[in-house]
């Protein structure tokens, strides 16, 4: 393996995922308009303490922010057939994905941060921990980057089929996560299904980070979040090696 | 099947592209059944074939864009399927109806592909004006490709294929659907490139196009190669379509022809087309009788087998 030729390639694949799919209108609409709609709909006119649920919303906001590039450049690429071209220059598959999981991480970092930074403006929000708070939002864009990577997967020239099936995954799991009552409220069966979901664990570090009441330690939640990491990219490679083996 | 054979004994030689037993199948059909070539380094080699036949599951095959169920290729002696990135740096690609990205300008097009290949960002620059000044697209350099036709489209593709000057360069199927104008530039190009040491393999099932540019063909049918060799050797394969096409001032009947060195006559109009392993002596035997008969020649020709013949004959019900 040329390993020099081997990041190279990731580095201008990201380039290329940066500049033609952020302004897409799904990533806009899945990225950044859904989130704070949800935003809205749940704690506008609610009386909640913003503080306690503002590690839910960022980890909310991280979540489809790097879950929505990925599900939409692949199956955009075989529609416009330029996957065939990009697989005939020096990338392997592996490229390819980690690519497509950096471009949206980095637009998961990017946009979070931003809200992050205009919150803790206006709302004069805790920080206890800035360093483990880092590790969230790298953590974090890396694991929803690597699901939106492997929502890709499945084989389909039309992202609008990719677009429902991200939603019909992305949507349950917000419910099911601790960022619209605390974890710490929880108990049996929402206790089990809740731990369940990655997002869980990324909600959970943030609270670690910002407000200092997490409910798990953090290195099991970055422990999670990395095991998480490594199932959807090696997932993604499979499922993608057997549609390059099936010519489709 | 081994198409090519190095005749240098003794003498290690690289070849550009050299796929062993290739094989490849999509549930029952057999796309690519156990073809092997070997392509030497400075031709332009053609894959000619009608549509379905595996030409293209062929050259993906080559490309590594698809992996193939056995068989193995290399490109200038390097394992595409197991070193696919040293590979495929040495093979500039032209994917059948593959684009380039529609939402970036033509220049950023091909720009971004340079990177791929780690040209610099003066070599990039540099590289990028000479070919959009020789594919004649300079003044649309700046312009989104979603805004280029089909044709313009097309050569921005074989722009983004050669603009780091590979020295393996893969066309599958370059010049289908273009206009005379686009056609002209793509084949111009390539001929160019492979004047400067490109080794050219490209498929088409223009037969014309075939005969005018490779200088070694192979003849794909059923996912089986089932000729190679030059256009001229190719047509020469099948000596016995050659005919002699003649007409007199006056009827004459079919017994005329009954002879020996005549495989068959028939009549075309107010012609005779008359077939023969050797038309020289059937020339001369027309001649002879139109002045035992009293008749007069009014027009006589001889004709070649084409390649078109030569393809029809090994492709018949394809």
């Amino acid at each position: 393996m040329d390993w020099k030729v081997f990041a190279r390639s990731i580095l201008v694949i990201t380039e290329k995922n940066m500049r033609i799919y952020y302004f897409k209108g799904p990533v806009v609409v899945f990225g950044l308009l859904f989130p704070l709609i949800m935003f809205l709909t749940f704690f506008i006119g609610r009386n909640l303490d913003l503080v306690l649920f503002f590690p839910g919303f960022l980890g909310m906001m991280l979540f489809f922010t790097a879950s929505s590039v990925g599900p939409l450049i692949t199956p955009w690429e075989k529609r416009e057939k330029t996957y065939e071209r990009l697989i005939s220059l020096p990338v392997i598959l592996e490229s390819i994905i980690i690519g497509d999981l950096l471009a949206g991480a980095i637009f998961g970092v990017a946009i979070t941060t931003i809200v992050f930074v205009v919150s803790a403006e206006f709302l004069h929000l805790p920080l206890m921990n800035a360093g483990l708070l880092a590790i969230s939002f790298v953590l974090g864009s890396i694991t929803f980057a690597a699901l939106g990577t492997l929502l890709a997967s499945p084989t389909t020239d039309n992202p609008s089929n990719i677009m429902m099936l991200s939603s019909l995954i992305r949507l349950p799991l917000i419910f099911v996560s601790g960022i619209f009552i605390p974890l710490s409220q929880l108990g049996g069966w929402e206790w089990i299904l809740t731990s369940l979901s990655p997002l869980t664990y990324l909600v959970d570090l943030f609270h670690a980070a910002l407000n200092g009441d997490a409910v798990y330690p953090p290195w099991l939640d970055m422990l999670v979040l990395a095991a998480v990491i490594l199932v959807f990219i090696w997932c993604a490679k499979v499922i993608q090696k057997r549609n390059l083996v099936k010519g489709i | 099947m081994v198409l090519l054979c190095n005749l240098d004994f003794g003498k290690p030689r690289m070849y550009a592209i050299e796929a062993k037993n290739l094989r490849k199948s999509f549930g029952s059909v057999i796309a690519v059944d156990d073809v092997s070539i070997t392509i030497p380094e400075g031709g332009i080699f053609g894959f000619l074939g009608p549509n379905g036949a595996g030409k293209t599951t062929a050259i993906r095959m080559l490309t590594g864009v698809l992996i193939p169920d056995a068989g193995s290729v290399r490109v200038l002696g390097t394992d595409v399927n197991t070193e696919p990135l040293t590979a495929k740096l040495k093979m500039g690609v032209i994917p059948e109806n593959g684009t380039v990205y529609s939402d970036l300008t033509a220049e950023q097009n091909i720009l971004i592909t340079a990177k791929f290949y780690g040209m610099d960002r003066a070599s990039r620059e540099e590289r990028a004006g000479e070919i959009l000044a020789r594919l004649g697209l300079t003044e649309r350099r700046k312009d989104l490709v979603r805004t280029f036709s089909k044709g313009m489209r097309q050569r921005i593709s074989i722009a983004c294929a050669i603009v780091h000057s590979p020295p393996v360069l893969i066309l599958d199927e370059p010049t289908t659907g273009l206009d005379v104008y686009s056609r002209r530039l793509v084949i111009d190009t390539v001929r160019h490139l492979n004047q400067k040491g490109s080794t050219v393999l490209l498929t088409t099932h223009n037969i014309e196009e075939a005969n005018a540019l490779c200088t070694t063909i192979s003849i794909i049918n059923k996912g089986k190669i089932v000729a190679t060799g030059s256009p001229e050797k190719l047509k020469k394969t099948f000596d016995t379509s050659r005919y002699v096409e003649v007409s007199f001032d006056q009827p004459v009947g079919r017994e005329l022809f009954t002879v020996p060195g005549i495989t068959r006559a028939e009549s075309w109009g107010d012609k005779w087309r008359v077939y023969t392993d050797n038309p020289d002596h059937a020339v001369k035997y027309l001649a002879s009788i139109a002045e035992r008969d009293h008749l007069t020649i009014v027009s006589i020709a001889t004709s070649n087998p084409t390649l078109e013949e030569a393809f029809v004959k090994l492709t018949a019900g394809a």
